[in-house]
Order: C-alpha cells, then structure tokens, then sequence
C-alpha cells in the first residue's frame, strides 16, 4: 500500500526520477530525494529496525539521524543510517542486528525475557563460578553489536581540505541564514553549514506552508551573495581549540579555522515516555512533519497526537491536510493550549483533550505496529495517569510533541557554561566563550519572527568581536508557554516506556540505577548506559536529566549534563583519517641504491640500504653483510651516511655554547678538529652523540645520530633560546649529503679528486679540512668509527649523487664496495664501538658506557652534570663490556636483548652480538655487573631456547685481530 | 540463564541495595583521608578496612566516583613489563584482577584475550625480546612471535600495515586482558563502603595543612577534616594535591586520548598494540573498539580533545585494518596522565609523615588499581612500604635509583 501524498510544493522528491531498490528480499519505489527510511514508507513498510538490547521492532522517530532505530547493511556497508541516507537505484538493503529477517527476527524473545536482563545486569551475574564467564561472556559478545563489519570492505582514503573564514556558522534554519545575511553585508566572509540535503531549518518542515515564500526570498538573496559560501549535506563534528571546526561531507572533511563561530544548530524533538513509546508509527510529530513536506509521505492512515506543547497542535492540522484521520490531540498540560489552532483543530473535527495523556500504545499482532492507543487523564504535576476512565482508540499511528533539547554539543565543547531556563524548561547558554556565539532554538528563542532577529543579533555580535562597529539588535524573551514539558513522563507497571530508544532504557531502570547509588548523572549515565549508543543521547538524555531530578527531588538544573564530547554525528575512520600519508625522506644517492640491489630499510623517516642484493647476485642478505663487512676490512668500503643530522652552530659564543649543551670542551679546541660531542638529559643519561668540527674560531659543523637529528635540533634551539648567548643555529641535514669512505685502500681512492694530502700523520684521525673533492666544496674529516683508515665527506646534497657515482667508478679497480646499515654495525662491533640508543637505554649513564673521557666535570655547567655529580658517588649498578664468545661454542646464538644470567638471577643482558666473518668469531656488547668489568672475566647468556652459554669479557675486538 | 537473574526477574523491584551510602557530610574528624575516588583510591580504601580493619576512613572525591582516569583509560590489563619489578607488581595485579569479580561480588567482565604488541622495527623486535626475556625469568608468560602466529589470532590484520611498515613480529602476552573500568571503581567503592568506608562525591580538597612536617588535617569544599593520614591517589591532578604540602615531585602531566567507534558485532578477540603506528585497540563487549594513541606532545592540565589525534590514530588504524574505512568513530575524550622521568609510579611515603602518594601513573594506573591499593593500605598502615613498591619510591629521584619502564610503555610516548 502506498502512502505517498499527491504532489506538495515543499517536496524534495524528483517525481520524474523514479527508481526501484530492494529492502529485506522486497523491491521498492523510490524517488530521487527520497531516504531509504522515507522511501520504505511511502511503500507501507513499517518495521525498519529491531533495537539494540530487546530487539523490538522500530520505524521512524525523528527521521533527522536523532535516533538509531533504523540501522541498515547493503552487505558491504553497515549500520547505514536509513533516516537521512540518500536511497539509490538498486540498493539491496537488510537491518543490522537481526537473525532470519527484520519481521521474524530470532531474537525477538528476548523483549519477552526482558525482566531477566534489568538494568546494569551484566555486571550482577555471570561471574560466579568464575570458570563459566567465557561461556558466556561469547553469549554476550554476540548479541552486543549492531552491524557486521565486511572484511573486504576497501579503504578509502578522504582527501583533506582547509577552509578559512570571518564567521562560521553552524545551522542553515532561519536563525543561521539571517546571521549570515547580516555579517556577508558587512563585507565579512561566511561559511554556514547544515546537514540537511537542503537549507532552511525547522522551516522545511514546520511552517512549511506558510513560511515558504519568506524562506525561498532568504535562501536566494544567500544565494546571490559572494561573501556566503553555504554548504549543505555537511555537519559540524566538533568544535576544537581556536575555532577549528571539521565539516564533515560524504566526499571527505573540510577543517575550518575560523575567526569567530555562531552556532545556529536548533533543538532536537525530544519523545513522551509512554508504555510502547517505540512502536513503528509512534513518531516524533517533527519526523510526521519531515515525512508529509519533504517527502510527501502520509505517516499514518488514523492516529492520534500527544502533545504537551503547541508544536502538536500544528502537527495535527498537518496530517490532516495530509488526509491523516486525526482522532484526536491530547494534552499532557493541565491547561491545555491557548493557541487560536485549537479553533482551527475544531473546525476539522480533530477532538482536544487536555490534561490527558496516552497511556499506553496497544501493538498489533507481532508487535509490529500499533493497534490502539489507551489514553486517560494524567495529573502533570504528578506525573501520575489516572487509569479509572481509559479511552481506547483503534489507530495505526501517534504523532508526540514533547519538547526539545538543545542541540548545543558544540557550544559545550567550546566550553560554554549553560544554564537551566525553568521558564523555557531548557537549557540555554549563560556565558559563551570568547568568538563563540549562538542564536535561535539553541540559545532558547523560538518564536519565528525572533529566531530571525537572533540571528542578526549574534551577527552583529560576532561582527563587534571581530572589530567592527554594528548596532545591537534587541530581541524579544520567550513569552507564553514552554515549548518544553517539565516532565512529559507517564510510569506503567509493566514499563517499557522508553526513554533512550538506542539502548532500550526504560523508566524504572532509572529508578532502580538510582535506588544502587548511581544517583548522580554522570555515574546514572555510565550503569544504564543512557546517551552512550550511537545518538549519543540526543534524544534521551534531557528525559534522561528529568527522570533523575525527579528521583533526587531536586531542580534540573542541580542535576546539570553530561559532558559533550565530539564527534556531533559518528564519524567515518576515513574520513578523520584522510589519504593516510606516511612522509620518507631520501638521500640524494637513493636512486644510485635502488638500481644496485640496496635493500631499502626505514631509519626514521629515512630510507637506507640494509644490504645490496644485486640483480643476479645469489647472496643471502648475511652472507651479503659479511661480503661487505669484508671489503672494509680488506679493500674499501662506502656509505650513504647523508641521514645523520647536521647543524651549522655559528656565532661569537658558539664554543661556549657548545660547553653548555655537551658533557665536553670546545673552547679551546683548534680549527681544523673536531671533537665527540655527547649529549645527556638532565637525569644525566646519555642521549646522543656526535662529531663538533671547528671550521673557524666561531663555526661549528655539528652532526648528531640519524634518529635523534630532528630531537637534538629541538634540543639546542632551546638552550640557545635559554642560555642569552651569542649563537645561530642552521638545520643542514637536508641540505647536505654525506658518505663515509673506509678500509685500507681508502685515501687512495680519494686522493683521485683531492689535494689533501691524506697520510695519517698529515691528516691524522681527529682532522677536519673545507676543501674540494670532485671540484665540490666539502669538508673531509678522517674518522675511525668503523675502521683505522676512515674519512667521511660532507657536500652539498645536490651534488651527492654526482661524487657518490665518480667515487664509485674510480674506487673500481680498489675493489671498493658499497655497504648498508647492517654491514656499518657489524663493522663498529669489530672496532668495539657501542651505539647509544642500541647499546644503551633510557637510563644508562656515561660511567656505564666508560665515556669518562668525553666528560668534564670541571666545567661550571653542562646539561646532565649535576645529576653526573651525583651519580658519581654512587657504586656502579652495571658496566658495558665488549665480549667474545668461545670459538667452540655450541647450541643456539644469542640474540641481541637475551639476558646475563648470574646465580640463577638477570645480571645484565646482550646489547649486540654477531658473527664477525673478519675475526671468525662471535663478539658483541652486554651490560654485565660490575665486577665483571675486567677482560678475562667470565659471564653466561641465556639464549632463547634457555640454554646458557658462556662468554669472555675483552677490551676490544681489534685485539682478537692482532692476536690472531 | 543464571539464578540471580532470575531472582531479580521475580522480584518487581531490584532488591539490590545502593552500592554506596549517600554521604553527605563528613565527619570531624578520620583515621585516614584519601584523595581521590578513582579505582586506587577506592581500591585502597577496601583494602585499609578488609586487610587492616581501619574502616574510619574517608575517600574524597571532586567530581563521581571513577570519573577521573578510572573511566578514561582503555582498560587494557597486561603485565609484560620490562624491569623485572615492573613485572613482578604487575603480576601481582593481575592475580588479584582474576579473582576479583568474585571477590567483589560485581561482573567486572574481565576478560582475558591475549595481548599482541606489534614490532615493524628491528629495534622494536630487540625491545620485545627484552621484555619477554624478563618475564620469563620472572614467569609472566609472554614471547616474542612472529607474523604467522598473529594472522592466526587475527586474521583481519594488514601484516604489511598498507605496505607502510610491515609488522615482523610481536611480543605475545598471553595474560593480557580487558575489564569494565567503571565496575573496578564502583565494586571497591562498594566494598569499602560495605566495611564503613566514607566516600564522598562532589567534595574538593582545598587545602592540606601540615604541622612540624607532620600532616594534621585537610580543608574541604565540605568541611574540614582532621587527620594525620592523607593519602593522594589523584593521577593527573596529582600537582595540584602536592602543592599543598610543598612537595616537590618530577611529575608532569600530558593530556593522553582516545576513542571509540560505533558497536558492531564481534571480530576482534585480542588486544593489539602497535608501537610505530602508536595504537592500541581492543573491542570492548558491547562490540565498539576502544581505541588509544601515544601521549600528546605537550604539557597540559586540560581533559580537552583534539582533532589531531584522531586524525593520526584513525589513519593508523585503516594501516592496519583497512576494511574500517566507514566505520565510525562515536566519541573522543581525554585524560590526564600523571608522566615521571622512568616511566615508572611513585608510590609510599614521602618526606612529609603522614602524607603517602601514589602517583606518576601515567598512562597505566587502571592495571595496577587492585596491587595499588593493597600495597598502599600497606604502607599506611604499618607506616613502612612492602617491598614490592620499594623500587617506586619518591627518594629514588634523588638517589638515581630510577626504575627504567620506558621501553615498556604501550606505545612510544
């Protein structure tokens, strides 16, 4: 059966565009503008939903995504919000959260078991005997949940965009559209979003008719407007610190920074709580509304409105211009309404009762709709039915018009302090942040004439915040009756009277929650759960809020909110998430690395070389390290070094300030050296080192570690912004490429294309020179980090590639070979060097590590000394050895973080370890006690298949070289 | 269907009775007042009336019970720590979480699903075998696998993480497992309060007066309160507690976040953690995943949210699972965690007789509620801290005896 209404000027339907989808095995019509909700409705399809806890069947409530009743899968997609999502062509849609269809839902005995599972029941059963919890805990996990994710579900990545503004403004109804009329003819820029498909508020619907032409003249001279720019479909998720604001569209999120906000967003029409309050065709009177302008839907054939404002008065002249048989209008107020449309009503024939309330909705057979509404007369102080005189009437819908709540998330996440207005029986902003203000329903005004001065008001407010000079505009206080009721609340001994329609929370299990303690809002909120599922409590937790302040007998406004927290909507991962960029740097010589084999590992955002595995090479990657490790040891060897940090340090004080910041000295250090730089934290543990070159008497060239550059670059710009001395910083690690060249045929190679004269006696370890190589400016250092004969070269990143590549070609007939990160550790390991951060942790100190001599103590300061004063004092916890493994060792190789095993108890453990092809050994660091600090002691590994295995403390590695 | 339930079913009423009394004004005077009604706090209470018999206490809450980091954190119950103790307190919590539903007499859903702690380093993979090499020796059951055996316990997981930083292992941490926050806070509150416990909500401690370096009374938004036992259990507004008694600590507090999606049916049955990509996630019974990320960069006192790191936590997230991209995210909040230099509480006495602390929790206070609180009803009672806390002294700052749990944190901080 069709419920769709003949044509209506307000509707939003393209009847030309027409269209058939599927709905739980049944196909369906639908027009372009249509919602799955909307559109299943103007087929005759009631049941959209079951609910989350007893799975009771549910149809529309609020049509405006205020509720979740109606939650859909197309099998790839889940819980599809049915009330606002656009239907398409050929949809296949099902419910979430049902076994064996939406109409014979399997679970639908649990609503007959409902007073087995009361409130908070979780938490008093199931635990003892303890063994039986996960039989079922699985039982529970099942039957929580709504939709089922699709694993194959593709991710798409949102692009991100920013936007700027004067004025955002948040809610295109009447209020919204004028604020932003009155701040674009100022000269300011606007930005107004709403998440309807089209602008113009509460006017779409109610007052449809006869606000319409008022409407379409606002909408248009926004439209014409250059300062304005107004996006629909789109919403508000939070608001964040400095008027930062995602707008949030299908096609990805839009981050608007704006100067100042106004947030126009309306109220949320909040349901009488009756027994059956949830049946499909107990709606909202605003989603009756939705459903005959915007969609042309009749939302019921017969049925009554229970009302205690005057919105429900005109709900029912409505629907019955919609040809909806109205039986009758019953008013919770004891004095009913004073409004001329009562006349209006009476000449339709439309019966008032007032002081009555709906007492119960009888459902029809299998509890899928409404059969009969039960209404009585209802003391609203009270808040009592009198069920002596029942009237029953034979209906299929109700139409209710409680009241509204706020739609002010935004305006408490921007730290708004708001305040109970008992008049309006809402709560209303009492002092708004700074930048932020709000107007129309959300700020308390809603007649109609009012929300537009509202508007201009908040405008003309936001617009003297941002500095210009606009005449206040007065408007009028709510006069008249509350568009809320205090307490639209009718108890039933058999409840079911829902309060919060996402969680099926009923009267008496506030009651009972309160009666266990969980009297407080906060606390009630977290046992029931109200305003905890996907709504988040839009249209619960105001009667949530009442239902307390009735329990405690105290003023709403004692019982204060919850506190609002984005997102506004649920928000989509892809969309926060955005195209998901994963920023890598690469060196200047990373496409010579690719091309020969380099297998390319993350070191930071860097990418490096672990290895090279060249095309047509059949090396492991190890026996590759080994084959490099060995080209260093007995040819030459280079690497891409251009990751480590590099910073230019200039300046009258920059010595000084190097003093300051390093355990060393450089005061006094010649030009032409350079010197270890090691830097500690203030707890005196070490955190990076480095090499400090003085070019000239005031310019330091400074590296640091790969992973901590970016650190270290923080670190010094602080304590140069601290100490007032005379010093620049420059960041060159980008700008600067680098490589080391190692092994004993190394200054050979180099000498190719420098006139340095490299012999360790003229240049010896320790030296520093700006000179040429490859007629490039550079600075050449000897260096002995992973061999005796070693010199690292630094150049301009451009021309990285170019001396990189001449290097290589000259360096041939050497033997020279390019090596990676893991040949570069091993050759450390060999020359019995420790690496801070690998070999050492976050609380290791430089006595540990033997790094003494780059200490000194006698300075007046350095980061990290006074606490190294201290230190000192005190014995020795542990101490950083080099070792060797007995060369007839057997069983499993240790690995590096296998613990030393003393007495049975953790001694210390391995820092390195690894197979030196070189030494034909095994050797490594450990952290060991200190009393084993001396070669020849012996200590004991446990590898992973806890075994222990013997080792031997040595002083270095290079003596098993001369030895052997 | 369990009996209970069927008892409450008959009856037309609960016949539970409140979990706690209506405290409304507190006496003059308390053998111990303890700051703070989050689950250590309560936790400690329960303790100082079921293990000592001192039942004349009064717990001060500001705002709700568990409303602080109790009801903030990600409930993620774990004990893979790094030195070995660390290890041995976490143990001890565990231990004590799995009885607890019972001996509290609540469902606190503690649910034991194994816990993966992703490495898509090198150097994450050492870190982990660190860890599982403590842990074993100290018999906490963790090892270090690899990627095989975390596809079979999820196989919705992107070993290669989007091909942006391919997992290569993991430290499995079988007793790794979830609990219902709110219910730890409500079920010793209601514990205490069953042995005499006076908890009072909305009550604000204003100031603390010490006397000759001893504590003698503190001053409530509510009236004030003699004692000569004050115990600060107040996580991220810890600064605030010990600047009223002009004691100096190194704690700093960073805001840390997080959020959860919409409930969806059941998927993920493990707890995983990734360090790089900063993220953990779990999916909690109702079937929402309960999602966190690394500390906020900066120092503040403010349980605001902020947009940044949803985007970076929800960007992480489709790395790892990139099926979630519609799924949505209902709610962000935050918390204030109370940082010290070695990652580790403190926790005892301080220079100050009669004013203990626990303090410097971090971003892992909800793990150590139960071993907290019994350790800390210890060390007011007998006025002397037992030696499984000895090692999170506040004096350790001053002697260097720090106790390194960095490398242990969830995720890099």
């Amino acid at each position: 059966m069709s419920s769709r209404l003949i044509n209506q000027p307000t509707e939003w339907i393209d009847r030309d565009k027409p269209f058939s989808f599927t709905y739980e095995g049944q196909k369906v019509t639908a027009f372009e503008g249509d919602t799955i909700s909307s559109a299943l409705w103007a087929n005759g399809i009631r049941v959209l939903g079951r609910s989350f806890k007893y799975h009771r069947a549910r149809g529309i409530l609020t049509l405006a995504n205020h509720d979740v009743n109606a939650l859909m899968t197309d099998g790839l997609d889940t819980n599809i919000r049915a009330d606002v999502l656009p239907v398409q062509a050929d949809m296949t849609l099902t419910a979430v959260n049902t076994t064996g269809g939406v109409l014979k839902d399997r679970s639908q005995f649990i609503d007959k078991i409902s007073p087995l599972l009361p409130v908070g029941f979780y938490y008093k059963a199931f635990h003892t005997p303890r063994r039986f919890f996960p039989f079922w805990e699985d039982k529970i996990r099942k039957a929580a949940g709504l939709g089922e994710v699709n694993f194959n579900y593709p991710r798409i990545p949102k692009p991100k965009q920013h936007a700027h503004c004067d004025v955002l403004i948040i809610g295109a109804g009447i209020s919204g559209l004028s604020a932003a009329l009155s701040v674009a003819e100022q000269g300011l820029s606007v930005i107004i979003v709403d998440e309807n498909a089209k602008a113009g508020g509460s006017l779409t619907y109610d007052m449809a008719d006869q606000a319409s032409s008022q409407l379409a003249e606002l909408l248009n001279a926004i439209e014409q407007h250059d300062n304005i720019r107004l996006i629909t479909n789109a919403y508000a998720a939070g608001y964040y610190a400095d008027h930062l604001v995602p707008i949030v569209e299908t096609s990805g999120i839009t981050k608007v920074r704006a100067k100042a906000l106004i947030v126009a967003s309306g109220a949320f029409e909040q349901p009488p709580v009756f027994r059956n309050n949830d049946l499909p065709g107990v709606m909202m009177g605003s989603a009756a509304q939705r459903l005959i302008y915007r969609y042309a839907v009749k939302p019921f054939e017969k049925g009554v409105v229970v009302t205690a404002n005057d919105y429900g008065y005109r709900t029912a002249l409505d629907l019955v211009s919609a040809g909806v048989d109205v039986l009758a209008v019953i008013d919770m107020r004891r004095e009913g309404s004073r409004s001329p449309l009562i006349d209006e009503l009476k000449d339709k024939q439309v019966a008032v009762h007032k002081a009555s309330c709906v007492y119960e909705v009888i459902a029809s057979k299998h509890k899928l709709g409404v059969s009969e509404v039960v209404i009585c007369a209802y003391d609203e102080l009270m808040a009592e039915a009198d069920t002596k005189n029942k009237i029953r009437l034979k209906c299929d819908g109700v139409a209710m018009s409680a009241g509204w709540a706020p739609a002010a998330a935004l305006l408490y996440q921007a730290g708004t302090k708001m305040r109970f207005d008992s008049g309006l029986q809402q709560f209303v902003p009492a002092e708004l942040p700074e930048g932020v203000f709000a107007a129309g329903k959300v700020n308390g005004v809603f007649e109609l004439s009012q929300r537009a001065l509202d508007g201009q008001r908040a405008a003309a407010e936001a617009m003297n915040y941002l500095g210009k000079s606009v005449a206040t505009v007065e408007v009028k206080q709510h006069q008249g009756t509350s568009p809320s009721h205090a307490y639209p609340v009718v108890n039933h001994p058999k409840g079911k009277n829902f309060v919060d329609f996402d969680e099926d929370i009923q009267v008496k299990d506030f009651i009972n929650a309160a009666k266990e303690g969980f009297d407080n809002i906060e606390l009630m909120k977290r046992f029931t759960t109200v305003g905890m599922g996907p709504s988040q409590g839009k249209h619960s937790n105001m009667n949530a809020i009442r239902i307390l302040a009735r329990i405690r007998d105290l003023p709403v406004e004692k019982i204060g909110t919850t506190t609002a927290r984005p997102f506004f909507h649920p928000t989509p991962i892809g969309h926060l998430g955005g195209r998901g960029f994963h920023p890598h740097r690469y060196t200047a010589m990373h496409e010579w690395h690719i091309e020969n084999g380099g297998q390319m590992t993350a070191a930071g955002l860097w990418m490096r070389p672990a290895c090279y595995l060249p095309e047509g090479c059949h090396l492991t990657a190890q026996q590759a390290t080994h084959q490099e490790a060995m080209a260093v040891r007995t040819k030459a060897g280079i690497i891409d070094n251009s990751t480590l940090g590099k910073i230019e340090v200039y300046g009258p004080d920059a010595a000084a300030f190097l003093e300051r910041v390093y355990t060393g000295k450089f005061v006094r250090q010649k030009v032409g050296q350079y010197r270890i730089a090691m830097l500690l934290d203030e707890a005196g543990v070490m955190v990076d080192d480095g090499l400090a070159c003085r070019l000239e008497e005031d310019r330091f060239y400074l590296t640091t570690s790969t992973t901590n550059s970016a650190m270290v670059y923080r670190q010094l710009q602080r304590e140069a912004q601290l100490c007032g001395l005379s010093v620049s910083l420059a960041n060159l690690t980008g700008a600067k490429a680098a490589m080391t060249i190692a092994g004993p045929a190394a200054a050979e190679i180099i000498s190719q294309f420098s006139s340095v004269d490299l012999a360790a006696t003229a240049f010896p370890t320790g030296s520093v020179v700006e000179t040429q190589i490859a007629d490039i400016e550079c600075l050449l250092l000897r260096v002995a980090f992973v061999a005796e004969q070693a010199f690292e070269i630094h150049l301009p990143a451009a021309a990285g590639l170019s001396v990189w590549s001449q290097l290589m070609q000259a360096g041939q007939p050497f033997g020279l070979q390019a090596y990676g990160t893991d040949a570069q550790r091993l050759l450390r390991l060999e020359m019995g060097h420790h690496l801070i951060g690998h070999d050492t942790d976050g609380l290791t100190n430089p006595f540990e590590a033997h790094a003494e001599p780059l200490i000194a103590m006698d300075k007046t300061f350095f980061t990290g000394q006074r606490s190294l004063q201290i230190i000192a004092k005190k014995p020795l916890n542990k101490t950083l050895v080099n070792f060797v493994l007995d060369s007839n060792c057997v069983g499993e190789l240790p690995n590096e973080c296998n613990l030393v095993i003393d007495n049975g108890d953790i001694a210390g453990r391995i820092t390195s370890i690894a197979f030196s092809p070189y030494l034909q050994r095994v050797i490594g660091i450990a952290f060991v006690p200190p009393e084993k600090h001396l070669p020849g002691s012996r200590f004991d590994i446990r590898n992973d298949a806890g075994d222990l295995i013997a080792a031997t403390v040595i002083q270095s590695p290079t003596e098993l070289a001369k030895s052997a | 269907m369990p009996l209970r339930l069927l008892k409450y079913a008959i009856s037309r009423e609960h016949p539970a009775p409140r979990f706690f009394r209506d405290c409304v004004e507190p006496k003059k005077t308390y053998d111990v007042v303890i700051i703070g009604g989050g689950g250590h706090g309560l936790a400690a209470a329960y303790y100082l009336a079921k293990d000592y018999g001192i039942t004349n206490v009064a717990v001060l809450e500001k705002g709700y019970i568990g409303g602080g980091n109790t009801g903030r954190n990600t409930t993620i119950i774990r004990s893979n720590y790094l030195t070995p103790e660390g290890v041995k307190f976490y143990d001890a919590s565990v231990k004590i979480y799995e009885g607890l539903s019972e001996e509290l007499d609540l469902n606190l859903f503690y649910s034991n699903r194994g816990h993966f702690t992703l490495a898509h380093t090198e150097s994450a993979m050492r870190t982990m075998r660190w860890r599982a090499e403590v842990n074993k020796h100290v018999g906490v059951e963790s090892y270090v696998v690899g990627p095989d055996e975390i596809s079979k316990a999820c196989p919705q997981l992107d070993i290669s993480c989007s091909g942006q930083a391919p997992i290569i292992g993991a430290l499995y941490h079988a007793p790794g497992s979830v609990a219902r926050h709110d219910g730890v806070a409500w079920g010793y509150a209601r514990g205490a309060d069953q042995f005499g416990v006076e908890i009072f909500q909305n009550t604000e401690v204003t100031r603390i007066d010490v006397k000759g370096g001893k504590v003698c009374g503190v001053q409530t938004n509510n009236g004030y309160i003699s004692t000569n036992k004050v115990l600060s259990a107040v996580a991220g507004f810890t600064p605030r507690i010990t600047q009223m008694v002009d004691l100096q600590t190194p704690i700093v507090i960073h805001p840390l976040q997080a959020c959860v999606t919409e409930p969806m049916k059941p998927w993920l049955d493990t707890i995983l953690v990734s360090g790089s990509l900063h993220v953990y996630v779990s999916q909690s019974s109702r079937g929402e995943l309960v999602m966190g990320s690394s500390l906020d960069p900066y120092e503040m006192h403010s349980t605001r949210s902020s947009l940044d790191f949803v985007e970076g936590l929800t960007s992480h997230i489709t790395d790892m699972f990139p099926f979630l991209s519609n799924v949505k995210v209902v709610r962000q909040w935050a918390g204030m965690a109370d940082l010290t230099p070695d990652f580790a509480p403190i926790m005892g006495k301080t220079p100050i007789e009669g004013f203990y602390l626990d303090a410097g929790w971090g971003t892992w206070g909800f793990k150590a509620t139960p071993i907290s609180g019994k350790t800390m009803a210890e060390t007011i009672a007998r006025d002397m801290a037992p030696d499984l806390i000895k090692s999170f002294r506040l004096s350790r700052f001053e002697d260097y005896e720090l106790t390194g749990e960095k490398g242990a944190a969830s995720v890099g901080h």
